[in-house]
């Protein structure tokens, strides 16, 4: 492989492209379903979340893709999970730095982006078989295709569910005045993977090439 | 190099535990002070919530500098031990709870004053939950019976459940409450189902669906109030 690529080749920008949309990590791998559901009551969380799952995942990758040739493969999947642990502690550690009011809403959420099946299956399907730029752009990418899914979900559910967006008001007095209720079971963990579900059945039936033939 | 042989294998391993070891204790001691910061940060705004006065991250050091006017620490018997506003800011209950022998322990406490308010005395309280623990502070009157407000928060509470011990509706009913009865014993709160508002003095409301989390801060505002008993008493 001597000759150049471009940075932004064709195959490189599908890296980027196909985890957003008919390769996403949630709606068709369905993967890191858990923290969909635990952390979308809210934008904010969900948005720091996503933040945070693109910093350890495009990191994560691309260590991973550095020294992929001289990973044991006996105990490559120790290696990554050492490697994960480390980057999601030091995120951590930032957050209670930086931004402590959201790091303790996440608290033992960033904890389990360690466990956030996405990162340890992108890790064994691309980083260890790839050059470090295309890692790179595969981890952020898919980490852009589980934060929408993410901020769509929050998105819903704080607005049906807190009458809020981001923790301003958007609904206005008036409309509690006439009897409009905040519907509280938008706030449970169920409500997140029913949105989901619409979520997927949106995207299969404009995109039937992802329906399966059975 | 053979990268499948035990020995490599064995000493890749020792080697990138030591590197992340490394790193991972350079970042922790690198942003150890600015989480200490937070911490002591939101400790203010706590004690201030505890008298409501509402502060932001920003502005809790100069709200707290400017109303929490003393900080004296009391022992058991009701003696004054020290008045260094920042030894008594800095006790930690978890250690002095831990002590067996209520005599020995430093009991903290927090005067508020501020014009047209007067001056409330804030106690800080922590206790278990069900799930882990919870913390409050509980300011009272001067007159060292009276609840002027309280604030709890927790770490784990079930959401929806226990966790309702950190909102306001569940901590503004506290305002009036009596934690010594009319022939002037310490009595505590006791926790009531089914509704302690109105002429109740003596009791609050637990938390529907919250059973242990409502028996834990019982049990919180008894062990650690008792403890102020004579101070309260002499303070009256």
């Amino acid at each position: 492989m001597s000759d150049k690529e471009p940075l932004f080749s064709a195959k490189n920008r599908k890296l980027l492209k196909n985890p957003l949309g008919s390769d996403n990590p949630i709606t068709v791998q369905v993967l890191g379903i858990c923290s969909a559901l635990a952390v979308t009551a809210k934008l904010e969380p969900a948005v720091v979340m996503s933040l945070s799952v693109m910093a350890v995942l495009a990191l994560a990758n691309v260590i991973i893709s550095l020294i992929r040739n001289t990973i044991p493969s006996r105990i490559r999947i120790i290696v990554q999970l050492v490697i994960v642990a480390a980057l999601v502690i030091v995120v951590d550690q930032i957050l209670k730095a930086f931004a402590y009011e959201v790091s303790k809403q996440l608290s033992v959420f960033v904890g389990l982006i360690i466990t956030n099946c996405i990162i340890m299956g992108r890790l064994e399907a691309f980083a260890l078989g790839n050059k470090p730029w295309p890692a790179f752009l595969d981890g952020i990418g898919n980490a852009a295709g589980y934060g929408w899914i993410l901020i769509v979900i929050a998105f819903f559910r704080e607005l049906l569910g807190s009458g809020t967006l981001y923790g301003f008001k958007v609904i206005p007095q008036a409309f509690y005045d006439m009897g409009y209720q905040n519907n509280g079971l938008m706030i449970l963990p169920p409500m997140a993977l029913i949105t989901v579900g619409i979520i997927i059945w949106v995207q299969r039936s404009r995109n039937k090439s992802l329906i399966e033939s059975n | 190099m053979n990268t499948q042989s035990n020995t490599y294998t064995f000493l890749y391993a020792a080697i990138m535990v030591v590197l992340v070891a490394a790193v991972l204790s350079f970042a922790a001691l690198q942003l150890k002070p600015r989480q200490t910061r937070n911490i002591e940060i939101e400790k203010k705004q706590d004690i201030l919530k505890a008298v409501n006065v509402a502060s932001t991250p920003e502005n809790a050091e100069e709200l707290y500098t400017q109303y929490i006017v003393k900080a004296i620490i009391v022992n058991s018997e009701g003696t004054v031990t020290s008045e260094d506003k920042d030894k008594t800011f800095a006790v930690d209950l978890k250690i002095e709870n831990s002590k067996k022998n209520v005599a020995d322990r430093n009991l903290p406490i927090f005067v508020f004053s501020k014009e047209g308010i007067g001056e409330k005395m804030i106690i800080p309280v922590l206790g278990k939950g069900m799930w882990g623990p919870i913390w409050g502070f509980v300011s009272l009157e001067s007159d060292g019976k009276t609840i002027y407000g309280a604030t709890f928060g927790n770490k784990g509470e079930t959401p929806g459940l226990g966790a309702e011990i950190s909102k306001s509706e569940f901590q503004e009913p506290f305002t009036g409450k009596q934690i010594f009865d009319e022939a002037g014993k310490f009595t505590s709160l006791a926790m009531v189902k089914g509704g302690a508002a109105g002429g109740r003095p003596h009791e609050f409301d637990a938390v529907s669906g919250g059973t242990v989390t409502s028996k834990g801060l019982e049990a919180m505002l008894q062990d650690n109030l008792s403890s102020y008993e004579k101070f309260l008493k002499s303070s009256k």
